[in-house]
Order: structure tokens, then sequence, then C-alpha cells
């Protein structure tokens, strides 16, 4: 993550130690830079603070300081004297300030974790055993901490409904809710769709959809994942796996230029959901709904699962030599995909250099939430342009390439992923030319092509992505590829070795990234695919500013080309 | 401990409540020399009376009994937002019913109040918030209102000055949080009143629309006009050093009065209220228990000592006829004045029964909002349900203690400590009486488990 200028620090006493945090910095955040956890389940970083679980309690004083002069006042000893405030306050409400001291292991402290752990279980439905938060439960880690390991509660628990359906993709258990009102304050503050709230009164208080209204949103399923216990449960998860099962891999998610870090979950190769990863500079702690249901195409029956040489089923062996073939010494043309990782449109790149090809490539644009779903559909727009792939800002049709196909100029064209006939080019046209497809779905032009060679869905390879902020972010492979199938780069890899002997590339991903970071003109310069597993780098974009971006301002985005404009 | 000689009551604010020539219309307040007071508020710098209230030593009449000129003090003037002024008359602790009164007899004499508080504060617009089965008060509210306004007593242009102020009466929806400051404007702004968090929110820098704010009860704002009728420093004579002006007393249970009584504070114990002023117990009865300040407060046995010192260092040694009215008196003695809802209790009184009366009603008026209070009010009432229906148990007494000692001091506003006190003073006083209550284990502890 980048660091925006440094922040001032200040020195506050945590049990007992002075340590160095931010100034001004929330004190369950600042605690947990020194290695502390304040227990907390309605505090949200990225969320108004509610301060209503009060789990966070804890023990505060600030130097005390004389009314009339205002000077510090001290001890015997001459250390300032702390004030210390009679009851036991937030840490969630408190904001730290120079000199504070904070305790967070007092016996006080304890006693009071303990005994909201004890309230919030009294009405707390024994579910864990089929409840599909267990193993990820705030309230699971904090009863093992704080709880009484037996119950004092005799009197019979609250009944409240069981399956309540919010909306589309979220269902509720309201016994299990601890009213800790995160979802509310999500909808209200991030979402703006101000739909939920609570009903009644005390202990019988309900989480509900206001009348006439539904939790409907794109960003409905955030709820789901910033529910501390299992009230709000997905739909589509629902019962179908344990979490401790899953294999979590860092991902981002391909839906848009937005680029959210993600947690793609699977296992056995299966992929069953995909959460957000917290990135305070691209996504925050969110995702659309929409990018969560991405993994769903992997095994989708339009899928591409072997090679076609002339719509036949082949061997790849068969199909690269058909495609090296249809290439050599041929006018070609090239159409990309701003859907391609940066490695790929490297690559891509490279094999026009080597056929003398065409360059072509289309934008894919649709509304902005103004959010995390933006105008631009495509992950990677930014990276083509980085690469070299394109020079200029893709429009949403290929009609430069209807051109040179009408003038007779093509021989073959290499389609990365794209319909043609989509884009606006004529079918008729394409009578004339030979086509090579990579592609992971089948559409109208792959169902034209001479050679058909499948390739990987973004799930199934690893790779990277530039988001509209110019932000570089790595994702890795989180399932396996289909059987007999090679991730991309491995393909444009072949593709450029066959055709020009010397080039003996490897497909290897770090020795692509040799190649990449060594133009000195290049953003990339320098850079190794390691350097951005875990957060994203942000590039030096400038040399771009004047082109016209479709994103408009949204969640860590300010668009650059408006400002020129106005 | 009977005195011979009763002592009088001394009304400032219930000064024509029961007059049978009185009614709550404009003319018949004007007669008695209404609005006078704005007129000469009105010539006057707005801080200057502000400093009469500080001068007067006028305390919070809502519970907390915080002065409020000090109150006045805190507020944000310099934010350049509007600032606002609001009326609690939620009057919703149980055994306190001062404010109906004021509001159904005297309406003018709170507008009057509220005016001249809301020049002092220079409040852009003042509302009065009174809870909702208050419907007839209401209704007279409303009305007066519009009496003041057509005569420019309130609204545009206050009798020719420069001073607007407009005043309205929202109702509530029937809740007892609504009548805590924060929840009261949040209610006020439409929303569930669940009170916010302190800090940042304090309502005369953050208040309704985060804008400063002053929220005062309705005898406290009464008051505001007797202060600068006397001025804040004869205001200040009237009862004692730090306890100054009346208070409306408002005594319910097994007295032979019951009602309303206002007195100078300090100006006579709790022993001359129940006996002389409430014509004593019902007869064959003996007194078996105090709640002082309404149902919040801590409850006090009949024949316990009250012992301690005062600030200024003097002992004490009180029965609890001995507790003088005033602010400090009930403190010392462990409990508080509150809003001045006396509620006695005689012998023929249940003791469990009547916390599990306490317990119902505030596990039914939690607002949900924070943990503590949310889960252990509704706790404690089921356990004192269970209690009084005969399924009391030997553990009991220190469950609910328990249970109170884990709410106490930890909720987002003075709810827990409301519904804290009664259980932890109850159990602390009455233990016996809880214990009684569970019934003798027939089975030997040493006998096998059942199956």
């Amino acid at each position: 993550m980048i660091s925006k200028g440094k922040t001032d620090q200040v020195t506050i006493n945590l049990d007992g130690n002075d340590v160095e945090v931010p100034a001004g910095m929330n004190l369950v955040d600042a605690v947990a830079l020194h290695g502390k956890e304040i227990p907390h389940y309605c505090y949200h970083p990225q969320l108004s603070v509610a301060g209503n679980c009060r789990m966070c309690l804890i023990e505060m004083g600030t130097p005390m300081r004389d009314r009339g002069t205002g000077e510090a006042i001290v001890e015997e000893d001459g250390s300032p004297k702390i004030g210390w405030v009679p009851k036991p306050v937030i840490g969630c409400g408190t904001n730290v300030s120079p000199g504070m001291h904070v305790k967070t292991e007092s016996d006080l402290v304890t006693d009071c974790r303990e005994g909201i752990m004890e309230f919030l279980l009294v009405n707390h439905p024994l579910d864990c055993p089929i409840c599909d938060q267990a193993g990820e439960c705030r309230l699971q880690e904090f009863a093992t901490d704080y709880g009484r390991g037996y119950s004092r509660y005799k009197e019979r628990k609250n009944v409240k409904p069981k399956r309540t359906r919010l909306g589309p993709r979220v269902t509720l258990d309201d016994e299990r809710c601890i009213l800790c009102s995160r979802c509310i304050r999500f909808s209200q503050e991030v979402a703006k769709d101000d739909v939920l709230g609570f009903v009644d009164r005390g202990s019988f208080s309900t989480l509900t959809c206001f009348p006439g209204k539904e939790l409907a949103n794109n960003y409905s399923l955030n709820t789901v994942d910033i529910c501390p216990v299992g009230a709000l449960t997905s739909t589509d998860f629902r019962f179908k796996m344990r979490v401790w099962f899953l294999k979590e891999t860092m991902s981002i998610c391909a839906e848009s230029s937005a680029g959210c870090n993600t947690l793609v979950s699977s296992r056995e190769g299966v992929i069953h959901r995909i959460t957000p990863r917290r990135n305070d500079a691209v996504n925050d702690s969110w995702m659309t709904d929409s990018g969560r249901a991405l993994y769903k195409r992997i095994d989708s029956d339009d899928r591409l699962k072997f090679p076609l040489v002339d719509q036949e089923k082949s061997s790849l062996e068969d199909a690269l030599a058909a495609s090296i073939s249809l290439l050599k010494d041929k006018r070609v043309g090239i159409v990309g995909s701003c859907k391609s990782t940066v490695e790929e449109q490297y690559l891509l790149n490279r094999l026009a250099k080597e056929t003398k090809a065409k360059k072509y490539l289309r934008g894919h644009f649709g509304e902005d939430d103004g959010i995390l779903l933006s105008a631009d559909r495509t992950p990677n727009l930014r990276g083509a342009l980085i690469t070299g792939l394109a020079s200029s800002y893709p429009k949403e049709n290929l009609n430069l390439l209807g051109q040179a196909l009408k003038k007779g100029q093509l021989d073959t064209l290499i389609v990365v992923g794209e319909d043609l006939m989509d884009a606006k080019v004529d079918a008729e046209l394409l009578s004339d030319i030979q086509i090579i497809y990579l592609g992971t779905h089948e559409n109208a032009t792959s169902t034209l092509a001479q050679v058909v060679i499948p390739t990987l869905t973004p799930f199934e390879k690893s790779g990277s992505f530039v988001n509209r902020s110019f932000f570089l972010q790595g994702f890795k492979q989180a399932v396996p590829g289909l059987a007999g199938l090679l991730p991309d780069i491995s393909i444009l890899v072949r593709l450029i070795n066959e055709l020009n002997g010397e080039a003996e590339l490897s497909s290897d991903l770090s020795a692509v990234w040799k190649m990449m970071a060594r133009s000195s003109t290049s953003p990339l310069k320098g850079l190794s695919f390691s350097d951005f597993k875990k957060d994203g780098i942000e590039l030096d974009g400038s040399k771009w500013d004047e082109l016209p971006f479709v994103e408009q301002k949204a969640l860590h985005y300010e668009p650059t080309a408006e400002l020129t404009t106005d | 401990m009977i005195t011979k000689n009763s002592p009088k009551e001394h009304r400032i604010i219930l000064k024509y409540a029961d007059d049978p020539n009185y009614s709550n219309r404009l003319g018949c307040y004007l007669r008695e020399g209404g609005y006078e007071m704005l007129r000469k508020a009105l010539k006057m710098k707005p801080e200057e009376i502000g400093e009469e209230v500080l001068k007067s030593g006028v305390r919070g009449r809502g519970g907390a009994g915080f002065p409020a000129g000090m109150k006045w003090k805190f507020l944000d003037r310099k934010s350049g937002k509007p600032i606002y002024l609001i009326c609690n008359a939620d009057e919703s602790e149980p055994g306190t019913f001062k404010d109906r009164q004021i509001m159904h007899k005297d309406p003018h004499q709170l507008i009057e109040g509220m005016m001249i508080a809301a020049y002092a504060i220079q409040a852009k617009q003042a509302f009065i918030y009174i809870r909702a089965e208050f419907f007839e008060g209401a209704r007279i509210l409303e009305r007066a209102i519009a009496e003041a306004k057509e005569k420019g007593f309130c609204g545009e242009k206050i009798l020719g000055s420069d001073y607007s102020c407009d005043l309205v009466v929202h109702r509530g929806a029937g809740a007892y949080i609504c009548g805590e400051e924060t929840g009261l404007i949040e209610s006020l702004e439409g929303k569930r009143p669940n009170p916010r968090i302190k800090p940042p929110f304090f309502p005369a820098v953050l208040g309704l629309y985060q804008c400063p704010t002053i929220v005062n009860n309705v005898e406290t704002l009464c008051n505001v006009k007797h202060v600068l009728e006397m001025g804040g420093d004869e205001f200040a004579k009237i009862g004692k050093p730090n306890n100054t002006g009346t208070r409306i007393w408002c005594v319910s249970g097994q007295v032979k009065k019951p009602g309303y009584y206002e007195f100078e504070c300090g100006a006579l114990t709790l022993g001359e209220m129940i006996f002389d002023v409430c014509g004593g117990l019902l007869p064959g009865r003996s007194l078996k228990a105090v709640i002082p300040g309404g149902s919040s407060a801590k409850i006090l046995r009949a024949d316990e000592r009250f012992v301690g010192k005062h600030k200024d260092g003097t002992d004490f040694d009180w029965g609890i006829e001995d507790i003088p009215l005033d602010f400090d008196g009930p403190m010392a003695a462990g409990s508080m004045s509150g809003s001045g809802g006396i509620i006695v209790m005689d012998d023929t009184v249940d003791i469990v029964e009547a916390m599990a009366n306490v317990n119902a009603f505030y596990a039914h008026e939690s607002c949900g909002q924070c943990t503590p209070c949310r889960e252990g009010c509704l706790w404690m009432k089921k356990i004192t349900k269970r209690m009084c229906d005969g399924d009391a148990r030997e553990e009991d007494p220190d469950m609910l203690l328990s249970i109170a000692n884990q709410i106490e001091g930890r909720t987002i506003c003075a709810f827990g400590e409301a519904a804290a006190w009664p259980t932890q003073s109850f159990i602390a006083k009455f233990r016996d009486e809880f214990v009684k209550k569970a019934k003798p284990s027939k089975r030997s502890k040493n006998s096998l488990q059942l199956i």
C-alpha cells in the first residue's frame, strides 16, 4: 500500500509502556499496531462509530491540567498526573491524543468483556454446529477468550425469525443478530441505499428492511461479510461449505477497472465464494455482488474446453501448428483484449512485432456506479497502454478493423477473447480471412475461427492488472485450469518461439517480468512480480492523463481528464 | 417522628395551579402579570440573562440536577450554526407527574420561560418535546402557543424586537428513552431514539441536526422566568446553598394524600413530607421503604440509618424521616432526588414484586441499542418474573446483583444506571426477602441427578 505522506506520531501509554501511534487514530486501530487487540463487534474502520456493542470498553485517562492556568499537573516524581475517566470508555469512540494512558488488560476491562460476552450470548441460539459463520465468527472467537464456558442463563431465550429474505442474495437469521448495526451503517454510508433498520425495542429489537424495500443493491453481500456473527448470510453460499475447509487465494476482481482486492475461497479445485480483501487505497473492504458471481462462468456450458482446428476437436499441438502456418509470412492483424493480464498483453504485443501485425483493441463500457463498478468494464485497459498493446484509447467498436478488412489488408486475424460481430464488424468481411481465436468462452467469432485455442480465466492463472488509479495489482491462481489447457502466456510464448527461433522466451511469470522490467521508459521498469504480490504498486500514469478515460469519480478514484477540461 | 407544625408549601411554579379562578388561557396569565419578564428580558443583553441564571444556581429539574446556567455556558456559539432550544416534556420517569401539572394548568408560564431562555441562548428555533401520552397537554400547549403567537410573545419579531424564535410542539411516540436528551434529539430528528455516544455528541456542541442545542426540563425553564423576576441573587436565597429555589415533589404510593407539593429546597424532611404533608400512611400500616426520586433512584429502607459527612465536614446521622428534601439530601443518603418522584411503600408491599414491576418497566423501555442494557434488563425482568411466579431460586439475588453490576457504567446513556440502581439497592437492602422467596429444596444436595 502507498503511504500518503507521513502522519504525525504521538506517544501514548499503553498498559504501562510508552508507544508511538499516528495522531488522532482510532484507539482500536492504534492498539492493533502494537500487537494488542481490543475486541469489538460494532466498530468497523470504514464505517461511522456506533459504540453500541460495548465490547471494546477500556480504561482511559489523560494528563490533568489546572483549570485556571491550563498548566499540566504533575505527580511528586514529576510525571504527569493522569485523570482517569471514572467509568470504562469505549475504545472505538476514543481517538488517541498525546500523553493518553490506556489500560487494555486490567481486571475491570476483563470484567467488562466477560460481562458483555455473557450478555451477547444469553439470547444467542446455539446454532454453531449448523451456522455458516462458524469458524470465522467473532462471537465464537471472543467467547473463547472471554466466555464463561457454561451458561448462568436459566430463562427462556427470545425467539425471532430464522430465515428472513432481505433481498435476492441475503438471508437473515434474526436470532443470531447482535444488533451491532454494521449492516445498517454500511447501507447508509457506503452503498447509499438506506433500506435496513431495527424495529421493536430492547432485546426484542429485530433487523428488517423498511416496508416495501429490499436489500437488492449491488453491494448487498458486503453486509454478509461485515456481519460479525452468522445473522446475515449469503443465500448462495448458505449451508454449502464449512469455511475451515476453504483455501483462500489473494485475487483481483476482473469485473471492472476498479480492481477490487478479493479472496477466492476454494476447496479441491472448486470455487465456493469470493469475498473482498481490505485495501484502503482501492476498495476499502468492499466489492460488488456481481463481481462475486464471476467464478460461476468457470464451468458454464459455453466454456471452451479443448482446442479446435476447423471446428473439429484437436490436440493443443495440432492447434499450435495450424496457427503457425496461418501466421507465417501472412499479413496479420491482432485483436487484443483489455481483459488480458499485463503479462499477456506484453507478450501479445511482442507477438505483434514478430508478425508485424496491425493491433486492434476495443473497450467495454457500461454505467459507472460511483463506487466500485466503474464505467470501464475491463480490468486492465491501462495495462494495454503501459505494455504498448494500445497506442490510443480504445473505442467500443472495431471499426478500424472493419475498414482494414474491407480494403483486403489482412490474411490472418488473432482474436483474444473478443467477439468481432459484437464489436460492429460485418460477418461477411470475415469470410475471406483466417481467424485464430484465443479465449475462455465460445462466441460468434470462435465459431467462425479456423483455430480455437482455449485459455484460462483469471481464477485459473496468475498475473496482474492495472486498475483505474494505475495500481498494479497481482493475483494468484486459485484453482487448477481445465485438464490439457495451458496458461495464456505459455501459448503466446510458444507462438513467439515458433515464429522466431532466436526468441527463446520462457513462459515463467518471473521471466516475463524480467523482460518487461527491462525497458527504461516503461512504468514497469525495475519491478518484479513478487514486489506486488500482496499490495499493489501505484504506477506513474501521468503520461496518459490526457486520454478520455470513461471512469467517473468514485471510491478512491478521481478522474484526471475532467480536471483538465473544467 | 411527626412534627406538630406541618411545613407550609412555597409555591412559585405552581402558584396559580389550583386556583379555581385561574385558567390556562392567555387572558388569565396576562392578568397576573404574564409575559412582563419576557418584555424585560428582550431589553437585556442575552448574556446578562445567562449570568443571572448562573448566579441563581438553579439546577436542572429533570433528574440529573446539573446547574442550568453552566449547561448554557457549554453552548458552542462560535460554530456559526443555528442554536436550538428544546424543552424536555417527556416526563417519563415512573413516579413523576409535575411537568404535566405545569403544562395543563399554566402553559404560558412555560412558554414565557422558554422564550426568555431562547433569547438568552439566542436560539433560532425552540421545541417542546412532549410524550405521546400527554395528548391533552399537547393540545393545551398548542392552543397556548397560538395565543402567544397572536400577541407577539413568540414567533416573528417578538414584542417588536429584532429577535425571532418560533416554538413548536413535537409529540413523542411513547418511549421512556425519549426523555434522555440525546435520544430525544434523535427522536425529534425523526429517527429511532437511540441515545448518542458522548463524546462526541454533546448536545451543546453537536445536538439537534448536529447544531448546538440546549435541552432543559419543563420545571427548569419555568424557573428561568422567576430567576429573572427576582434576580439571580434573590433567587439563590430561596432554599439552601447549592439547592436553590423550590422543588415540586410528586408523592405516590401508600400515603393518605398522594399528590404534588412544591416546597423550598430543604424546607422539610422526608418524614415531614410523608407523615405531615401527605397525611401519613394508611391506617394500621407501617413504613417499609421509600424511593425518593423516581423509579431509577436507589430505594431507602425505613429502618436503616444514614451516616456520613456533609461536604462542609459536618457529620450527619439520619433515619429515613430525617432526610432533607433537596438535591443533596437524598444524594447523601446514597440515593438521589432525581425527578422528584417520591414512591412510598408500606409493609403490605412485597419487595420482590415491586422489583419485578420496576424490572418489567426497564426491560420494556430499553431501546436495545447497546448490549448490557438490552440483554441485562430483560434478563433481570425474566428472573424477577420467575421469582414472583413461584419458581425463585437461592442463587437469584446474587444473580440479579451480578447482572446489575455488569450493566452499571458500561452503557451509552444513563439508562444503564437507571435500570441497575434499583436492582442493586433492592438486593442490598432487602436481600432477606429475596432469599425467602426461594423455596427450600426438597431433594437432598447429595441425591443423584434426575434423568
